[in-house]
């Protein structure tokens, strides 16, 4: 299996889930090489802390429809 | 007139009479479940959680009672002058000899309008295929944009972004402001859901609205709205009211939440489920790396052991046995054919020893020669006062024959 190259600091939570999915799966189903599979199971910690990191710090991003910044009142609210 | 006859059959009493029409009312399918309508007047409500109150027309009243079990329910805030219809069963008070209506349900006047009026537009758009449930899409389940169709001073928007700080903040919320009740909030809903679909691609719209009357909830029953989330890009979920208020919108929608906040629920994963599968995942990352490397080191340390068997170290240890051995074998069979050579030549030197007539000097016997050294084998070469030579096993010496004698007769014989 291909690593991917995209930072993980750049992906969001629904893409580096699944990249961590396919390594998992990678790892599971296929003879791999000792070096590939410890460069994958690197990969797949960096993406399961970027999972993570993101569920805990994300703060709900709110705006409205017809302003492309964000609402000052609801953003006082959160 | 004719006089009434004093000597009638019998009298009723009051109370019997009473009682007989009681009877016939309760017995009477209309009057035992009616709508009334009526404008509301003399509204007492009484210590014990009972009201009473009389609606009116211009033609006539009713008086009405209203049970403190259903008192404590109905949302409709009730007063004078107001205008409400009424269900309910028409009964006696007999101690007053009085009809009243005993109230089931109340609701305002004009809703019963109303109500037939959303029953007509619910079967024609059923009928033009709004609501079929093979048009409802699946809401995804992990939602990157949620486009949010509601008026911002309601408690709806604060439940839903409440719940959804609470559930999942990895989305980006896009609010459509509009008004939910009113002229125009039909168009205002319509169009939201439109701009929103156009300008922001969401992945779900939620369209909710906070409790309140029939009326209040009326922009949800509208055509139009029904007809915006029917044809939503995105599919669309309605928290409109509470549990028990169901809209056109809600029938048209992807997926109908009993409040708001049920919306925002449905909408979203929750972030404790998610970080429980992505625990899961990482077990199973762990874990396989684990195997993947206690598999490769039973490999290795099967293919070592074979290294070693086939080593030059192993080769030279093993060679030099094999050379130890031969050496051995060597220097064994080396000391055999020795021994036996040695043996065969001690027999041939053992027989050439034999045939050494020197040899035969040693058990004694002796040479006789003369003085030219010619052997002395017999009498007739010698005779007496010659000088002979004697020669034993280990030299000689000199002799003189003293005597002859003649062969005996057993040695001639032998001859």
């Amino acid at each position: 299996m291909k690593i991917s190259a995209v930072p993980v600091e750049q992906m969001n939570y629904e893409q580096a889930f699944s990249e961590l999915e396919n390594i998992v799966e990678a790892l599971e189903a296929s003879q791999t090489s000792l070096e590939e599979a410890i460069a994958l199971y690197e990969r797949g910690q960096a993406l399961a802390n970027r999972c993570a990191e993101l569920l805990e710090k994300a703060e709900l991003r709110i705006r409205n429809l017809d302003e492309n910044e964000e609402n000052p009142l609801l953003a006082r609210d959160s | 007139m004719d006089q009434l006859s004093l000597l009638g059959p019998f009298s009723l009493t009051v109370t019997e009479l009473t009682h007989y029409l009681r009877q016939l009312f309760e017995s009477d399918d209309v009057l035992q479940d009616v709508w009334v309508y009526g404008e509301i007047s003399n509204l007492t409500r009484h210590t014990s959680g009972h009201i009473y109150f009389t609606i009116k027309d211009s033609g006539a009243a009713l008086k009405c009672v209203i049970w403190k079990s259903l008192a404590t329910r109905i949302r409709l805030p009730i007063q004078n002058g107001m205008a409400i219809e009424a269900r309910g069963a028409i009964g006696i008070y007999e101690p007053r000899g009085e009809y009243q209506l005993y109230v089931s349900a109340v609701r305002s006047a004009g809703e019963g309008q109303l109500y037939q009026q959303f029953l007509k537009l619910k079967a024609h758009l059923e009928a033009e295929g709004y609501f079929d449930a093979a048009h409802k899409r699946e809401i995804p389940p992990h939602p990157k944009k949620i486009g949010v169709v509601t008026s911002t001073s309601g408690a709806a928007l604060q439940d839903i972004l409440n719940t959804l700080r609470k559930r999942y903040r990895l989305a980006e919320i896009v609010l459509a402001p509009t008004a939910v009740q009113g002229f125009e909030a039909p168009s205002e809903i319509a169009g939201a859901i439109q701009r929103l679909n156009e300008r922001e691609q969401p992945d779900v719209i939620l369209l909710a609205r906070g409790g309140g009357s029939l009326e209040d909830l009326w922009a949800f029953n509208d055509e139009r709205v029904v007809k915006a989330v029917y044809n939503s890009a995105a599919p669309v979920i309605t928290g409109v009211g509470h549990e028990t208020d169901f809209t056109l919108a809600d029938f048209a929608s992807d997926l109908r939440a009993p409040t708001p906040t049920a919306a925002a629920v449905m909408a979203t994963p929750d972030s404790s489920d998610l970080s429980a599968s992505l625990n899961v995942l990482q077990t199973r990352l762990q874990n396989q790396v684990e195997n993947i490397c206690a598999l490769k080191r039973e490999r290795l340390a099967l293919l070592s052991r074979r290294l070693r068997q086939n080593s030059p170290l192993w080769q030279v240890q093993s060679n030099r046995q094999r050379l130890d051995e031969l050496a051995a074998r060597c220097s064994r069979s080396l000391n055999n054919s020795l021994k036996l050579r040695r043996a065969g030549f001690e027999g041939t030197t053992q027989r050439l020893w034999t045939l050494n007539p020197f040899a035969t000097l040693q058990r004694g016997y002796a040479i006789v020669t003369d003085e030219k050294g010619k052997v002395i084998s017999s009498s007739h070469q010698v005779a007496v006062e010659d000088k002979i030579k004697v020669r034993v096993s280990d030299g000689s010496f000199g002799a003189k024959v003293t005597s002859r004698n003649e062969p005996s007769q057993e040695e001639a014989h032998r001859k």
